[in-house]
């Protein structure tokens, strides 16, 4: 395993690189094929209001894997994320036109032994926070 | 509500999973991630890993299956129809790679009701075929309580 980013040079409250991804109708129904959750409020809008949804919304999944990409960018090596977990605290939701945008911005908000730290994530989609508790643990070198 | 001895149970482990480059490489490019740990051989094995390295979420592709069996157990009576993903973690001692062979066993931690809504909480350890555990991921699903009419 090899992070790009040592224990040394990061401390508590050493920001990520911000993000901002486009989320689109499109993008649902690859992640519904990529990841086998074909439930029907991620891509059938009548489907979703039935259920008392407002329209389409993201897989928490999807929205947990774009967030985790702050971080995963910043290290470099996807496999120093030893630990990852998210609340859906609430859904994103995707219009058919113009879909969403998922805004995610990272922290470090603990160092830990053993050269990891933890990073506390903020996703939110317009006025909405997406993921509350969103942590991970990050193997630095 | 339903038993409360289904906090606890452990069920059967999963069908073995063989984890795919292909599939890798379709599910970062699901998410939009070009890190070429995900797609490139060489490039992974530049970290030190063995083949291409999956990324962290991953590894919902072969838990769901296990936890739903928990979930869709009778005796938790789940209204599936309006269940929506409360919480996701994963904890690793090695990354997931492609040319794994994987296998899954789910157990119920926690069954709460609150106002109306339903929540079923599981652990599910992930191990390679030959019996060595990769992971664990802990998820909880919510039943939504149905709309009030106003």
């Amino acid at each position: 395993m090899a992070a790009t980013v040592s224990y040394d040079d990061v401390e508590v409250g050493t920001e990520l690189p911000a993000q901002a991804f486009p989320v689109e109708r499109v993008n649902l129904v690859m992640y519904a094929g990529a990841s086998g959750d074909f439930n029907p409020i991620h891509w059938n809008e009548r489907f979703a209001k039935s259920v008392d949804l407002p329209d389409v919304i993201a897989h928490g999944m999807f929205t947990m894997a774009e967030a985790g990409r702050v971080v995963t960018d910043w290290v470099g090596d996807p496999a120093a994320v030893v630990e990852y977990g998210v609340r859906f605290t609430r859904p994103v939701v995707v219009p058919d036109v113009g879909g969403a945008t998922l805004e995610v911005s990272g922290v470090v908000s603990e160092k830990l032994d053993d050269r990891r730290v933890t990073v506390d994530l903020t996703a939110r989609s317009g006025d909405d926070k997406v993921l509350g508790r969103a942590k991970a643990v990050v193997q630095l070198t | 509500m339903s038993t409360p001895d289904v906090v606890g149970r452990t069920y059967p482990k999963t069908p073995v999973y063989e984890v795919g480059r292909e599939k890798i490489r379709e599910f970062a490019t699901a998410i939009g991630d070009t890190n070429p740990a995900y797609h490139d051989v060489e490039a992974a094995r530049k970290l030190g890993h063995r083949d291409l390295v999956a990324p962290p979420t991953f590894a919902i592709i072969v838990t769901v299956p296990a936890s739903v069996t928990a979930a869709l157990d009778p005796d938790v009576n789940l209204d599936y129809s309006r269940v929506v993903h409360g919480d996701q973690r994963f904890e690793y001692r090695r990354p997931i790679y492609a040319g794994d062979r994987l296998v899954c066993q789910a157990t119920i931690d926690s069954l709460r009701e609150r106002a109306g809504s339903v929540f079923v909480s599981t652990r599910t350890d992930i191990f390679t075929e030959d019996g060595e555990q990769v992971g664990s991921a802990y998820a909880t699903i919510v039943s939504r309580a149905p709309q009030k009419e106003s």
